[in-house]
């Protein structure tokens, strides 16, 4: 990698950091904006109340100092990696999102990566196979993974696979209390990833076949591919080596979209297969009013996005060695 | 000074008597929803805290399906003639999961000391509590200012649970390490909390209750989706689902499967209490005529039928028929769409829009909302509904910024514990989505509250709570609509699963599995 290169990215870098900043204050003001506290939230739970309980749960969260105090303190232990205690649970909130993030890049990562291979390789087909039978069932099937709501695809998933067939667990990580260990235990995991896999990486398998398919199509056209196939290369190598390598580059945007969903953007399938990820851990958050895990969850969420927006533009360098990095 | 003995002779037999029938061993898949947010349930008293808690820990009685109290770290109890002065005589031989003994110490600590300042709800009923004292290891002698009838319906695990003071004394509450791993007296012990999956808890093998706890293992499940809760169910994984833990509409689908079971039981010492707050400040809902028109426009028996399934009964007045001191003789107001016309024609009712907020805990709440709007407005009320999550819910209730919305309340057994706090004016104050949040001020039911929650004995209690019910069906301070019935919805292989007045909050010391 040349020192400019790498300039670039210390750039972006820097960039980055500003920009994530910036994004946490905004959201700071932003969740205090919606009504309610999180003393009001916990002390509407508990069923019993007074001003005196309420008081005092103000007193330890500190939210009972002036707002522009509370931002301070907030950010100035963020710059210092220090992201606060959860009001509800007590525990850091650092500590709370890594003991989540295991499980939420493994389903995101799984439906990734499904996705993708799935994807690009229906979208590679239909193409070759433009305006027959095989290309007409993807679309189709593509249409329909594209246009199905999420939530209802995973109900219907579990009533099918886990209550009709018993194939498959409805929910969960793994069986508690079966104390498997090794490959057994992974065995466990993978069978209880499969459906909510499955139903998360649908939509993005459909979005990345559609959009490779008609790449392909309009490359196909070009003339450096008649070039090729009048040198006399067999159709796979045209296909494989020149069409899709060109037709490329908007599937690798897509994905750093995608990947920058990997944190925060499974929410609906955590909540339907109760995955215990960190879209669930965001989506209570934000009904308890726990600021302090919200802004966490956020933050994190969104260094993925600006990280993977710099992995997506040096990615592009190598897909097509033409574009180059600079300022 | 002579005393007489309370606790008769029922009540010197323990409830939690080992059933000899009854086979040992098995685990237990259970839905926990929502998650709680500590099992610590001196410090938090949310429902599901509760839940869990209530197999962890234990208070000094137990209370029957009647609501009367049963021995529990108490083995007895009794009070002078006057009422004044109670004295406990604890369990010996008891120990904490980390092999401490339980004395009198921890008996004074926890309420004098821990629940004072933490339990809000525990805090009003001690002000009628002068001096809590050991006398020896084994003896606590509460004295109080004036006889306060509902004393004996304080000590419920929940409301009043024994928290261990080796552990607690000097430290900060609410951020001792132990909250996060709890310790109590209780059947099963705390073993793992593995956030946003599950819960375990494991056989106390050093219980103090010979031949209980049957079950090795309890699983609390955290299932977000109510539609997952039922289809877990369905799979089998799940063998209890509390009450309220899966969509009404899901209930008949789900007790018509194969070798299911259901019970309505275990939610008398609470009586989920459901009522409209009519916002008695200002607007429409300030007039008595108005708020009995509401009162007559409502179709509440299709409400029960429809939505809750019939489960339920129709309320008439703010105490529950489980609760002591109900009066089974109000007026009562039928569903009668003419009546309500004519009283809102009397008052010259205008037309001006009120609001209705529904309570944002699941569809059923959405579809009551509905259904009322409708009643309202076939009456010629011009009902518009204004939805919300819980924090705004709270926000809205609290800052009295509403005109009518849903809520229900428990009654914890005793019109002095769940009922009088809605409706005296003292307990008026912002900030609280549970006190007397529609703002009724009357003298004579704050006088008559008050004597009632000292009177000795329970005929002039009775006498007085006869008279605040007729009052208060007259005045309609906030709208009654029913006393909820949650039914309990388990796999009929689970033997005494409900067997106190509290019910799933501690079931699992006496249940069994058949295999």
């Amino acid at each position: 990698m040349s020192i400019q290169t790498l300039m670039y990215i210390g750039g972006r870098l820097i960039k980055g950091a500003i920009v994530l900043l910036v994004i946490a204050v905004f959201n700071f003001f932003l969740i205090r904006a919606a009504p309610g506290d999180p003393a009001k939230v916990m002390a509407g739970e508990a069923g019993a109340t007074d001003e005196l309980f309420l008081q005092q749960l103000r007193e330890q969260f500190g939210l009972d100092q002036p707002l522009y105090y509370q931002l301070w303190v907030y950010i100035s232990n963020l710059v210092q990696f220090d992201m606060g205690i959860t009001y509800r649970q007590q525990m850091p909130v650092f500590d709370l999102i890594m003991d989540r993030m295991p499980a939420t890049l493994l389903l995101t990562g799984a439906a990734f990566l499904m996705s993708l291979l799935i994807g690009v390789l229906a979208g590679v087909v239909a193409a070759q196979k433009h305006k027959q039978w095989a290309d007409s069932f993807i679309t189709v099937a593509a249409l329909i993974f594209y246009a199905t709501p999420l939530f209802w695809l995973a109900m219907m998933a579990a009533l099918f696979f886990s209550v009709y067939l018993n194939w498959l667990p409805s929910f969960g990580m793994e069986t508690v209390g079966a104390n498997l260990t090794g490959f057994d235990r992974f065995v466990d995991i993978m069978t209880h990833l499969i459906l909510p896999a499955t139903t998360l990486g649908l939509f993005f398998t459909a979005v990345y076949a559609r959009m490779t398919r008609t790449s392909m199509i309009e490359t196909t056209r070009m003339d450096f591919v008649k070039t090729a196939i009048a040198k006399g290369m067999t159709p796979n190598r045209v296909t494989y080596r020149h069409v899709l390598r060109n037709a490329l580059l908007p599937v690798v945007t897509l994905a750093g979209l995608q990947a920058g969903q990997l944190i925060g953007g499974a929410v609906l399938t955590e909540t339907v297969f109760a995955w215990p990820g960190i879209g669930r851990l965001m989506f209570e958050a934000l009904f308890q009013r726990d600021y302090n895990l919200l802004l966490g969850v956020f933050f994190i969420s969104s260094a993925m996005v600006v990280l993977f927006n710099l992995i997506t533009d040096v990615i592009y360098c190598v897909v097509d060695p033409r574009i180059e990095l600079s300022k | 000074m002579k005393k007489i003995f309370m606790g008769a002779l029922v009540a010197c037999v323990p409830l939690m008597t080992p059933i000899y029938a009854a086979e040992d061993g098995g685990t237990i898949n259970v839905v926990v929803q929502p998650e709680p947010p500590s099992l610590m349930i001196g410090m938090y008293s949310n429902a599901t805290t509760q839940q869990v808690g209530g197999n962890i820990f234990e208070g000094l009685m137990r209370y029957d399906q009647d609501l009367n109290p049963h021995p529990m770290l108490a083995s007895s109890w009794d009070s002078s003639e006057d009422g004044k002065t109670w004295t406990f005589h604890l369990k010996e031989g008891v120990t904490w999961h980390d092999g401490q003994p339980f004395t009198s110490a921890d008996v004074v600590f926890s309420i004098d000391k821990l629940l004072r300042e933490t339990n809000a709800r525990l805090r009003t009923s001690l002000a009628h509590v002068e001096s809590i004292e050991a006398t020896d290891d084994y003896t606590v002698v509460f004295k109080l200012k004036e006889p306060f009838g509902p004393f004996i319906r304080l000590f419920e695990v929940g409301t009043t649970p024994m928290l261990p003071k080796h552990i607690y004394e000097g430290t900060d509450y609410k951020t001792n390490p132990a909250n996060h791993h709890p310790i109590g007296t209780g059947p099963f012990k705390f073993s793992e909390w593995k956030k946003g999956s599950y819960i375990h808890l494991e056989k106390n093998e050093n219980y103090h209750v010979q031949g209980l706890p049957h079950l090795d293992d309890v699983y609390w499940y955290v299932i977000p989706d109510a539609a997952s809760r039922a289809v877990a169910f369905e799979t089998g994984k799940i063998d209890v689902l509390p009450g309220g833990s899966v969509e009404n509409f899901d209930v008949p689908r789900l007790t018509e499967l194969d070798n299911t079971c259901v019970t309505t039981d275990g939610w008398e010492f609470f009586s989920p209490h459901a009522w409209l707050w009519l916002n008695n400040r200002q607007g429409p809902t300030s007039d008595v005529r108005f708020r009995q028109a509401v009162m007559y426009a409502m179709d509440r028996e299709f409400a029960k039928d429809v939505l809750w399934n019939g489960y339920g009964k129709v309320a008439n007045g703010p105490v529950g028929s489980k609760t002591k001191f109900f009066d089974e003789n109000l007026p009562e107001y039928e569903y009668n769409p003419d009546k309500a016309r004519a009283l809102l024609d009397e008052m010259g009712y205008d037309g001006e829009p009120v609001r209705i907020l529904p309570m944002p805990y699941g569809e059923t709440w959405q579809r009551w909302t509905e259904v009322i709007k409708q009643n309202l407005e076939e009456v010629g009320i011009n009902a518009k509904i204004e939805s919300t999550d819980v924090a705004g819910w709270n926000q809205k209730v609290s800052d009295w910024d509403y005109d009518i919305s849903f809520t229900y309340l428990y009654q914890y057994g005793d019109p002095a514990l769940g009922v009088a706090r809605n409706y005296i004016s003292s307990n008026i104050a912002k900030g609280s989505p549970w006190n007397n949040a529609e703002g009724y001020i009357n003298a004579e039911i704050d006088q008559w509250f008050d004597e009632a929650a000292t009177a000795f004995p329970d005929e002039k209690r009775q006498e007085l709570y006869s008279k605040i019910q007729n009052k208060l069906v007259e005045d309609v301070p906030v709208a009654w609509l029913m006393e909820l019935e949650f039914p309990t919805i388990y796999n009929c292989k689970v033997q005494n699963l409900i067997d106190s007045g509290i019910g799933i909050n501690d079931a699992f010391g006496t249940a069994w599995i058949k295999q």
